[in-house]
């Protein structure tokens, strides 16, 4: 779920119609003059995203420019739960003469967002609503037919109000109602919302969160990524979310949950597949006394690329000790294509560590072959189980080949690496990567594999050597599924000739190369 | 019988040209679901695997008479469309499966059902399976695997992870142990029928003799189970897992979030409202087949059909 500032959430509700104080964003002491000038002696906030600002020291009052000055500069030094704190919303100090509380929520299974309205708002705001329930009420919103001003005074009504603020606050709250519905969010809250002493209804801070699925709609909301990480995102993150972006055949999550750790420590490389299967991989590594240096779901049927490049970026993680892989157990994609993949970042980066994989499902078979046989060669130990071991089997082979590796004196070999130069054909795939063939090593070859393995079969024979049956824009627009057998399947079954080049933006080329 | 799918339902794919929907008609096809039709906007005219492709519902449905379902596979920013199409021509169940749905898309198509009478699943749901019958989606991946693995039964499961709702069948079905329907309500936090719905459908099916609820932490759908059961609008027994355990607390909820939730939503609070209301809760998905055993066993229900 991505959170909005306060200053994008009020600008987002003055666009809707609703008042909100008078305000200048603040980027550095350089705006203070200008700030000063015309707000006068305003309040300084510092635009994070936590609640209880005040008790932070996040909300200041100064009483003049040098004094205004002096806070932003300390504000602007300071880091909150990771984030650096980047921008200061600069207002009209507000003369308060009554609080209250407005949101808009999407309560967990409903299918229309609620209006949720008190007559006592501020600090607080749960107790107060236990305590005075019936300064509370709550109106199912149908966005198609937002409620008009008239209808929400008796509500009001009933919990205390009276007066001009009856006006005031029902046509305060349409506004409200219809800003959260325009930008789609999840949740949109007002506390406080303040009656101004000269008769105004004023929001004085403003939290939304939109809809991470409906961003794609919203670009002015200016989302790096349009997911909740808990974190300021890490360069590796940007490079997986980078991956997902330009890839919409299936899923790709990626979070480093361990930021700084040493070899030996037992944190893992994790690699799962599917939100269920994964927690439940996670809590069997759990019971062996291990950490995971990141979560990663690959699901919803991703092409082999997909897979390669998930396992490019966890492998990139320094000093983790292992690579560990598993989903619930039964999947219904065919497994064998994460097995390229898997395959395709091993022998690139041939790491000193041990690797247990649970690829059960369907294909499993020949997963826990092209796995374990394709792999042989390298420094790493492969373990590749199916649907009828254990997450908790899998978990304890991890441990044990953990615990041998340390004992372990152990020389590090080179590997032949399929690195031939592409020189005879090659052609362009959908994410930005390149097939290519070296005739003088396929003219020799009998297997032909790349041809008989191609998941959609736009391979053909020529004059002893594989090419397109399709035009190349055919193949670069999406037919070519990016299977990987034309390099995996020919390194291990043919003759060498084929290779495939899938850039991930921002890892470093000597890592691919 | 089972539910939601039942033997001759006729059944359309929206989206049948796309990588996806070709890969799952294929599936469907061969497992001996009814596709009669498949609609893909500015293809129509085109067969896919022998189904004929049209480009709005409504000529599918006038040429291959009333049609019961529609598997949808389109792109998420076009799902909405494509199901409020489905319903206003008539078909009164969506199986939707594509993740990333914005979530007031999936309010608006909540709100067509409504108007239309009209029911779906997901989004984000790898389907429906009811074993011998046939598949709304792609659980299972392929037929002959699908065929190995599933057998028909007296267990309905119902589950909030799409691998678990397969690997929990596949396990029940290693303990010989069969199924009516398997139910993958879909992964996001609005969904059309969510576990209390399918639970009441599962009360009502003859053939389903014991219920396989697999929860999550998060929303409230596993404790509304706990108060059927509790009320004693569901009397069949019901065998629970909910994951999510070692997940870190302190999810951020909005406060207005946590004015209308309360404490609902938690592992303990899930785990605690079922075992008072009657179900077994299991701790690990793997004790699932033997405690479904012992009550099978005790009721004297054999464990296929």
């Amino acid at each position: 779920m991505s959170k909005l500032f306060e200053y994008q959430g009020k600008k987002l509700l003055a666009e809707g119609g609703f008042k909100i104080p008078r305000s200048i964003i603040i980027k550095s002491v350089n705006d203070a003059d200008t700030a000063f000038k015309e707000i006068g002696t305003g309040v300084l906030k510092a635009q994070v995203f936590t609640t209880g600002r005040a008790a932070l020291g996040l909300v200041k009052f100064p009483e003049s420019l040098e004094e205004l000055k002096i806070f932003i500069k300390d504000m602007l030094k300071q880091r909150i739960n990771g984030y650096k704190i980047e921008s200061l919303l600069y207002e009209e100090k507000l003369s308060i003469k009554q609080e209250f509380f407005a949101g808009i929520t999407l309560a967990s299974g409903k299918s229309a967002p609620t209006l949720v309205f008190s007559s006592k708002g501020g600090s607080g705001i749960e107790d107060i609503v236990s305590k005075y329930p019936d300064s509370v009420f709550y109106l199912d919103i149908n966005p198609d037919q937002i409620p008009l001003a008239f209808e929400l005074i008796p509500l009001l009504k009933e919990t205390g109000i009276s007066g001009k603020a009856l006006n005031l606050l029902s046509s305060s709250l349409i506004y409200l109602i219809k800003t959260a519905v325009k930008n789609e969010a999840k949740s949109l809250e007002i506390n406080p919302l303040v009656l101004t002493d000269n008769g105004k209804i004023i929001a004085a801070d403003c939290h939304i969160t939109v809809d991470d699925y409906a961003v794609f709609r919203h670009p002015e909301f200016d989302i790096e990524i349009a997911r909740e990480l808990g974190h300021p995102p890490t360069e590796l993150e940007k490079i997986a979310w980078t991956v997902e972006k330009d890839d919409y055949r299936g899923t790709f999550y990626f979070i480093q949950l361990e930021d700084s750790f040493d070899c030996g420590e037992g944190v893992l490389g994790f690699h799962g597949a599917g939100g269920g299967g994964s927690m439940m991989s996670m809590d069997a590594l759990q019971k062996f006394g291990y950490r995971v240096a990141n979560f990663c779901d690959t699901s919803g049927n991703p092409p082999a690329s997909k897979i390669y490049r998930a396992a490019k970026i966890i492998l990139s993680q320094k000093n983790i000790d292992g690579y560990f892989g598993s989903g619930s157990g039964v999947a219904s994609q065919e497994q064998f294509y994460s097995a390229r993949g898997i395959v395709k970042a091993l022998r690139e980066i041939n790491p000193v560590l041990p690797v247990v994989f649970r690829l059960g499902g369907n294909g499993e078979e020949k997963a826990i072959k092209i796995l374990e046989n394709y792999t042989s060669d390298l420094n790493c130990t492969v373990r590749c189980y199916g649907k009828d071991t254990s997450v908790t089997e899998c978990a304890g082979e991890m441990d044990r080949l953990i615990n041998e590796e340390k004992l372990a004196k152990r020389s590090i070999r080179s590997i032949k690496m399929n690195r031939n130069p592409i020189s005879d054909y090659s052609f362009k795939t959908v994410t930005n990567g390149t097939v290519g063939f070296n005739y003088a090593l396929c003219i020799n070859c009998n297997s032909k594999i790349c041809i008989s393995e191609c998941q959609s079969g736009i391979l053909e024979e020529k004059n002893s050597v594989p090419v397109l049956n399709i035009t190349k824009e055919e193949a670069a627009k999406g037919r070519c599924t990016e299977c990987l057998a034309c390099e995996v399947e020919c390194l291990a079954l043919g003759n060498g000739g084929g290779r495939i080049d899938l850039p991930v933006t921002g890892l470093e080329e000597e890592d691919i190369l | 019988m089972s539910i939601l799918l039942e033997k001759n339902k006729k059944v359309l794919i929206q989206g049948i040209t796309g990588r996806e929907g070709r890969a799952r008609t294929k599936l469907m096809l061969d497992i001996g679901t009814k596709v009669v039709a498949g609609v893909t906007p500015g293809q129509g005219g085109v067969e896919v695997l022998g189904v004929p492709v049209y480009d709005t519902v409504t000529e599918a449905v006038i040429i291959n008479g009333s049609i019961d379902v529609t598997v949808v596979f389109v792109p998420a920013p076009l799902v909405k469309n494509a199901v409020i199409e489905a319903f206003a021509s008539g078909i009164k169940l969506a199986v939707i499966v594509p993740d990333r749905v914005p979530v007031y898309d999936v309010m608006a198509i909540s709100r067509a059902a409504e108007k239309y009478g009209a029911w779906f699943t997901g989004p984000n749901t790898l389907g429906i399976m009811s074993p011998g019958i046939g598949i709304l989606g792609m659980i299972g991946g392929n037929a002959a695997s699908v065929r190995k693995w599933f057998k028909s039964g007296p267990v309905g499961i119902t589950s909030r992870s799409g691998g678990l709702t397969t690997s929990t069948a596949y396990y029940l079905n290693k303990a010989g142990i069969g199924q009516s329907t398997i139910v993958h309500v879909g992964g996001d936090s609005l969904i059309g029928l969510p576990h209390p719905e399918i639970v009441k459908l599962f009360q009502e099916d003859e053939d389903t003799k014991l219920i396989v609820l697999l929860g999550e932490i998060g929303g409230s759908q596993e404790e509304e189970v706990a108060e059927l059961l509790a009320s004693g609008k569901v009397t069949k027994p019901i065998v629970a897992y909910v994951g999510g355990r070692g997940a870190k607390e302190g999810t951020q909820f909005s406060h207005a979030g946590a004015i209308i939730e309360g404490n609902r939503g938690t592992y303990q609070g899930k785990v605690d409202s079922l075992r008072a209301a009657g179900a077994v809760v299991v701790d690990d998905i793997s004790e699932i087949a033997g405690e479904v055993k012992k009550i099978l066993d005790k009721l004297r229900i054999p464990y296929v059909r």
